[in-house]
């Protein structure tokens, strides 16, 4: 059964002469517990449609379904309990004079859970945050740590669905580790589905199943990660992507 | 090794309040307010500021204690006294009236139109800005093209105009001075809604279903708070004038009232053989004007989002 699912998704921006067309029918499926990727370069759409998911963006055409749902044009609380998502850059997307207890126990109120004061704690407990991080600003937090309080803040409502974007690529490479890999503890420990967006084709293939290449808006490829693995790509982008993605190659000069 | 030494016993109170790990929501807000406090305190010129508010407050407190005459209490017999001659340390004003007197009493004036003046303007400024910021479209340009109506007129002649419908009067007085402040805090507020609105932390709030009003009240306001406080804190100063520069022209408080600006218009006559009479109340001015704006740029350097960040 699938969580998930785009049908000919049109994204655009402006209107007229100004249209520029971000999504171009794209149309993929996220399976129930599954871990989707979405590669491209930047300006490929990528995050658009984790966007336009959210409710963040104003025009769009196409489908979504969530579980059974169809998607209109406004969200409800509902589908933001489902649904939630963590930011790619965790120095903008915490609020800079609230703590991280008022940032957990806020959503934890919007949502109507009453026992606030224990799951704030269990929700640090699960990102691997003590309870001595409760009441620091986010000025008193390095990338990593904030990325998990976002992390947490997502998972406050208790989501099946997260989005993720590109949500290491803000931070030092020895901390990406440590959040990809409480990534996928927290998806096994909670049974969560995942839509993943990244330009780094080695944390995709770490995180995900399988994934849509994008190109100019365009989904141009899906590969499991065994076919990526494998380096078995139809598509000559897909091909360049996943040679630079190789690594240096010293011989590659000489045979251009 | 770093966090034993700062929960040091030693350090008591001190310590606790500079911990960087809070154990509750109330400890959390102290040590934010201390380290504020630390680093306003080390700037000298604010602090002087500060104190001079401080004793303006607690002299506006103690007016009948400390004033040494009654200020509206006749002597035309000594009238236009020098500063320090006997028993009227600045003097006597053309009625006999004793000056420091009438100072002391007006700071209660002041301070009472200070007071009032920072309460409306700002929180009107702040509602209207942050609304028209947030909504955008219709709503944006009705409310912006408003303020811009306000905006069109000198600050003085729209206050005078006003106090002229209203009638004359210290009230009256504040409420003209109000109604001309808040159109800057307004565009300050929109202006910092607007980079704010599309902010990834605003999106992350919405994402969890929370509605325009909790967004606007609960995290736009705190962010536009701080640079509205150091705006009305520099502005202050401007308001004293344009209190004083009304009463100046008889449309603030009126006579035998002790207002500053009155009693510089009253000096104004004499300003040539007897300059005290004038140049008092406006020393006056000039020192509380003076502390409001030191105090404002402390402000700034505390309350500076960009800082914390």
């Amino acid at each position: 059964m699938s969580r998930l699912a785009f049908r000919d998704l049109c994204v655009w921006f402006g209107e007229g002469e100004d249209r520029v067309d971000a999504v171009k029918n794209a149309t993929f499926e996220v399976p129930s517990g599954a871990s989707f990727g979405l590669v491209g370069e930047s300006g490929s759409g990528k995050s658009t449609i984790l966007r336009a998911l959210m409710g963040l963006v104003p025009n769009w055409s196409g489908e979504m379904v969530v579980g059974e749902r169809k998607l209109g044009e406004k969200r409800d609380r509902a589908f933001y309990k489902e649904v939630q998502m963590v930011f790619q850059d965790p120095y903008a997307s915490l609020h800079p004079r609230h703590s991280v207890d008022q940032v957990l126990s806020e959503v934890l109120k919007l949502h109507g859970f009453s026992d606030i004061d224990r799951r704030v704690n269990a929700l640090l407990a699960d990102v691997g945050l003590g309870p001595s991080y409760r009441f620091r600003y986010p000025h008193q937090l390095s990338g990593g740590q904030r990325q998990r309080v976002a992390i947490a803040r997502a998972l406050a409502p208790e989501p099946s669905v997260l989005l993720l974007d590109e949500p290491t690529s803000a931070l030092d490479v020895s901390v990406q580790a440590e959040v990809l890999n409480l990534l996928t503890d927290l998806r096994e420990e909670h049974g969560l589905t995942y839509l993943m967006v990244s330009h780094d084709l080695a944390v995709i293939a770490h995180m995900c199943e399988a994934t849509a290449v994008m190109q100019n808006g365009e989904i141009v490829e899906m590969l499991s990660v065994e076919e990526m693995r494998a380096m078995r790509a139809e598509h000559p982008y897909t091909r360049h992507l996943l040679e630079s993605a190789s690594g240096y190659n010293p011989n590659a000069e000489q045979r251009a | 090794m770093m966090s034993d030494s700062l929960n040091d016993p030693r350090l008591g109170f001190r310590g606790w309040l500079l911990t960087d790990t809070p154990t509750s929501r109330f400890h959390a807000r102290c040590v934010a307010f201390y380290s504020g406090w630390l680093k306003f305190r080390s700037n000298t010129m604010a602090m002087v500021g500060l104190m001079i508010l401080i004793l303006l407050v607690l002299i506006a407190a103690f007016a009948p204690w400390i004033a040494p005459h009654d200020p509206l209490a006749q002597d035309l017999a000594g009238r236009l006294k020098p500063p320090l001659s006997e028993g009227h340390l600045l003097g006597t004003d053309s009625l006999g009236r004793d000056i420091l007197s009438r100072l002391i009493y007006g700071s209660r004036i002041t301070l009472y139109i200070v007071t009032l003046v920072a309460l409306i303007a700002p929180i009107v400024g702040l509602l209207v800005g942050t609304v028209a910021g947030y909504a955008g479209g219709i709503v944006d340009a009705v409310l912006m093209r408003l303020t811009d109506i306000f905006l069109a007129f000198p600050r003085l002649v729209l206050a005078l105009a006003f106090v002229a419908a209203l009638g004359a009067g210290i009230e009256n007085a504040v409420l003209a001075i109000s109604i001309t402040a808040w159109p800057p805090y307004a565009r300050l507020a929109r202006a910092e809604t607007l980079t704010i609105r599309n902010s990834d932390y605003i999106a992350a709030i919405r994402l969890q279903g929370a509605g325009p009003m909790r967004i606007i009240t609960k995290h736009i306001w705190p962010l536009c708070i701080s640079s509205l406080i150091v705006r009305v804190t520099l502005d202050m100063a401007g308001v004293i004038l344009t209190a004083a520069g009304l009463g100046f022209l008889g449309l603030g408080a009126q006579p035998p009232s002790p207002e500053w600006g009155a009693m510089v218009a009253e000096g104004r006559r004499f300003i040539l053989d007897h300059w005290w009479v004038a140049t008092m109340p406006g020393l006056a001015i000039f020192i509380v004007s003076l502390a409001f704006n030191l105090l404002g740029d402390g402000l700034r350097d505390v309350l500076d989002p960009k800082d914390a960040g």
